[in-house]
């Protein structure tokens, strides 16, 4: 493990009075984008706060690329947070917010301006970004934390909540940005609800519900994890009845169900090697036609659901 | 020392002009500072309307000491005092409140440089409003006596009494502005904790000299040009200490405030945000 490109947790745990935040929680994030996934209240903005120093830890040790928020100069040049905190300071244009933040950088006007107009143009706020922050709607002030956070280019980016009032356009430019910071080998932790979507982009998942880490990894090496909860694989194919009857002849197979167009079958099955093995017999004995087979249930969302269970919804 | 040299002061002081800048910007020019700008220039309105109305003249001599009772009863006890709990309470706790502190705790800003560079912006904001209205209180007191007037400032004591009365201006910014900045950082509402201060001022006259050391309007009281006693009310609003030269009680301050700035970077240090709670 090189700590110096990683963002660890050892054995973390923060309590507000006799309120748990989050309990031993240890972590070693490499480079890519992590999801966040927990109820409401389950710690993920705990986690992001300690991981950015708004808060400290009761116990335990963090570090981000080897740095600590208690050196801020150095921190906060790798470091960029999008918080959820819908505020800003009073009386501020959009573009003031970044360019301020940036000078306090150390950084000279001249460069200040260069990088405030790319950031606000790479979030599309640019032409409003002489307009106060007061009178932008939801979504605009979303993007405008977001461009702050991006101006300095930071190697690790956390965002709370990041696609939260923004218009479905402007949640797939977001997730288009983001995925090409991952490219360029930054660091994203991510904290959303809007699992489906940020599934797209994500390396890996860390579970979170009472403070408690849950599962952390690769989404599809936590999913198979899940042993109790059959794996829902979608065969689309010419003869989906002939395809379920062959497949139940395994005792791992235990629910099918026909999709409504006639032209498919959902299979729940408890060993998905075994099934697969089978699948690609039937398939070269010719019997059934077997245009696509997709796993149904292989996202952060499932897992989300067969883990921490659908009471309260992620948040 | 050489660990001192180290220190990257050219980036601390980029930084602090900066956040120096954004702060007065922010706190001095908004209509919810408008409450201190009235409290600063409420005695220079009265003087200049007594000035235009009121021409059945005194003698400049009294109106010399009505001006040294306007400070010292005024300003010193009241308008300084609240205009510093409005100003200096605003700028940790008040940005709490509204939730846009953790921006400049994500900079890469050294908390300590931050706190520092906030109390600096609150001195200035302070200082310009009070020492303006001071300013305005002479021209607007002397002017009504014509050339008597100008004799007083420029040949007489007059400037040496407003330049007296601006160094007690700065001091009491510096001195309150340093005290209600660690209280906002110590209670969520720091209007009790400055009720208690403002009582420890009016009893500190009473109390041995060790403690007198500890208020703010103890050391002020030496640097007065000139002394009005209290009669009645004002009693209260008077400070009665044991004689001390002007540069010691200066001096005295300026420690008392580099004190308490100093236990307020420790505290900074370990400050959290937690806008639930506030």
């Amino acid at each position: 493990m090189i700590a110096g490109d990683r963002i660890i947790f050892e054995d973390v745990s923060k309590f507000y009075g006799e309120v748990l935040g989050v309990n031993r929680v240890s972590l070693s994030l490499p480079p890519g984008v992590t999801t966040l996934v927990g109820p409401n209240g389950s710690g993920k903005t705990t986690l992001m706060n300690l991981m950015t120093g708004l808060v400290q830890p009761s116990s335990g040790r963090i570090s981000v690329l080897g740095l600590t928020p208690g050196d801020p100069n150095e921190f906060f040049r790798e470091v960029g947070y999008c918080t959820q905190f819908d505020s800003f300071p009073r009386g501020l244009t959009g573009w003031d917010f970044v360019f301020d933040s940036l000078l306090l950088h150390g950084m000279g006007g001249a460069n200040a301006s260069k990088l405030a107009g790319e950031a606000l143009e790479r979030v599309g706020l640019l032409e409003a970004a002489h307009r106060k922050i007061a009178g932008y709607s939801k979504g605009m002030r979303q993007k405008v934390r977001l461009a702050q956070s991006i101006a300095h280019h930071p190697q690790v980016l956390v965002l709370d909540e990041p696609l939260n009032g923004l218009d479905p356009m402007a949640r797939a430019e977001s997730l288009a940005l983001f995925e090409e910071l991952s490219r360029l080998g930054m660091h994203l932790i991510i904290s959303s609800h809007i699992l489906d979507e940020v599934d797209r982009i994500s390396d890996r998942v860390v579970l979170i519900t009472g403070g408690y880490l849950v599962a952390e990894g690769n989404i599809h090496a936590v999913r198979s994890e899940v042993r109790d909860k059959p794996m829902q694989v979608l065969i689309r194919c010419d003869r989906p009845e002939l395809l379920a009857s062959r497949m139940f002849t395994l005792n791992h197979c235990v629910e099918a169900r026909l999709h409504s167009d006639g032209q498919g079958v959902f299979l729940r099955t408890t060993d998905i090697d075994e099934f697969y093995r089978l699948l690609n017999g039937i398939a070269t004995e010719g019997l059934v036609n077997i245009e696509a087979v997709a796993p149904a249930d292989d996202d952060a969302h499932a897992i989300y659901q067969y883990l921490i269970g659908s009471e309260g919804g992620a948040s | 020392m050489e660990t001192l040299r180290q220190q990257p002061w050219s980036l601390w002081w980029m930084q602090a002009r900066c956040i120096a800048r954004i702060e007065v910007r922010r706190n001095l020019l908004t209509w919810k500072a408008a409450w201190i700008y009235v409290l600063a220039f409420v005695p220079t309105v009265l003087i200049a309307i007594h000035a235009v109305f009121d021409r059945s003249h005194q003698l400049l001599s009294d109106d010399t000491n009505v001006l040294a009772g306007i400070v010292q009863f005024y300003y010193i006890r009241l308008g300084i005092f609240f205009g510093c709990l409005g100003i200096f309470s605003r700028l940790i706790r008040g940005e709490m409140i509204e939730r846009s502190l953790h921006f400049y705790l994500l900079a890469p800003v050294r908390r300590e440089v931050l706190l520092l560079a906030k109390f600096a912006a609150g001195v200035y904001g302070a200082v310009l409003l009070f020492g303006s209205a001071i300013v305005l209180n002479f021209a607007f007191m002397y002017a009504s006596y014509g050339a008597d007037g100008q004799d007083y400032m420029f040949n007489g004591p007059g400037l040496a009494q407003l330049e007296a009365y601006l160094v007690v201006v700065v001091l009491g910014c510096v001195g309150y502005g340093a005290v209600f900045l660690l209280l906002s950082m110590m209670f969520r509402n720091p209007m009790p904790a400055a009720m208690l201060v403002l009582g420890w001022e009016a009893i500190s006259p009473v109390m041995p000299s060790l403690l007198q050391k500890i208020s703010v309007a103890s050391y002020l009281k030496h640097l007065m040009p000139i002394t009005v006693p209290g009669n009645g009310i004002f009693a209260l609003l008077t400070v009665q200490t044991e004689p001390v030269r002007g540069w010691v009680a200066a001096t005295g301050l300026l420690l008392l405030a580099a004190v308490v700035l100093a236990y307020s970077c420790l505290r900074i240090r370990t400050l959290e945000i937690r806008y639930t709670t506030e």
